[in-house]
């Protein structure tokens, strides 16, 4: 491990990280009422603006966790990416006759109670497992072990590529066809004639 | 202030797997339908993320990095459809998309 970045660690040891809490509580209502906007907004532009809001607190939540390099690919791919994509497609198709619709379909109630009703399972299997989450990991990140964070803030690009050469190199490939074949999949549905 | 543990990360989750339902269900819109699966695949990403995180291997981000990849193939995909049927009944409700229906 690079000794600068050791040394300047153990200098502030002592030093906890302030706010975590805070930190975590307004990205995560953040990213709630980013996600309640998008199922709420009567506008589709509104709904990916939203989306958006939701994407970005959730790299942040990533952040939160030693995840950088996922956070990262958060914000390239979906903010950046599939956003994009979203709000063209908006565009392309009519928002003025959508956005005087209605924005419910007619079952509505049937669906929020089944969402309901799923809400209920996860609380439920939430307090009833309480136990099976141990927080190790997660006392860790409260700062008493700066040498394991270091290891995840500086050396995770590299084990995360190794994994995807080594392991999952399979699963690698498997991956790329797939976007392959839905890009292709894509352009010939999108085409007027072939 | 009580620390944040895993269980804080997975309520969040379920919070947005959960919008994300009701919005897939009760939405007439296709665009706010795909972005709705987009905001469910978002939750279980957090849910991957943070048992990585509780567990201390990397598995779950990669993981979460596949489920990425998936999100942008069913995107393409799915506005491809969208766009095709845009063109042919010049509607993007999903109660009127009832071809298949007899």
């Amino acid at each position: 491990m690079n000794p600068a970045i050791n040394s300047g660690l153990n200098s502030a040891t002592n030093v906890l990280p302030v706010a975590t809490p805070y930190f975590f509580y307004a990205l995560a209502g953040l990213a709630i009422a980013g996600g309640v906007l998008v199922i709420m907004a009567r506008n589709a532009v509104h709904s990916a603006l939203a989306l958006i809001v939701t994407l970005l607190a959730v790299a942040g939540l990533y952040l939160m966790l030693y995840a950088p390099f996922v956070a990262a690919v958060q914000i390239i791919v979906y903010a950046g990416g599939i956003m994009v994509l979203f709000l063209f497609v908006i565009m392309l198709v009519n928002i003025d006759r959508a956005a005087k619709d209605r924005r419910f379909n007619r079952i509505w109630p049937v669906g929020l109670v089944a969402a309901c009703t799923l809400l209920a399972l996860f609380v439920s299997a939430f307090v009833k497992g309480k136990a099976l989450f141990p927080d190790r990991m997660m006392a860790l990140a409260e700062g008493s072990n700066t040498q394991e964070i270091a290891k995840y803030l500086y050396g995770e690009a590299g084990p995360l590529g190794q994994y995807r050469m080594g392991q999952y190199t399979f699963a690698f490939e498997i991956a790329s066809l797939l976007l392959l074949v839905a890009i292709l999949g894509a352009v010939i549905m999108t085409k007027k004639k072939i | 202030m009580v620390p944040i543990t895993t269980l804080h990360y997975l309520v969040v989750a379920a919070a947005l797997f959960v919008l994300g339902v009701i919005g897939v269900l009760t939405r007439r819109n296709v665009v706010i339908v795909l972005m709705s699966i987009e905001l469910i695949l978002n939750a279980v990403n957090l849910n991957l993320v943070a048992f990585s995180r509780m567990w201390g291997n990397l598995h779950g981000q990669v993981f979460a990095i596949f489920v990425v990849v998936d999100a942008a193939a069913e995107a393409a995909v799915g506005l491809g459809i969208l766009i095709a049927f845009f063109r042919n009944k010049e509607t993007i409700n999903v109660d009127e998309i009832d071809l298949l229906k007899w």
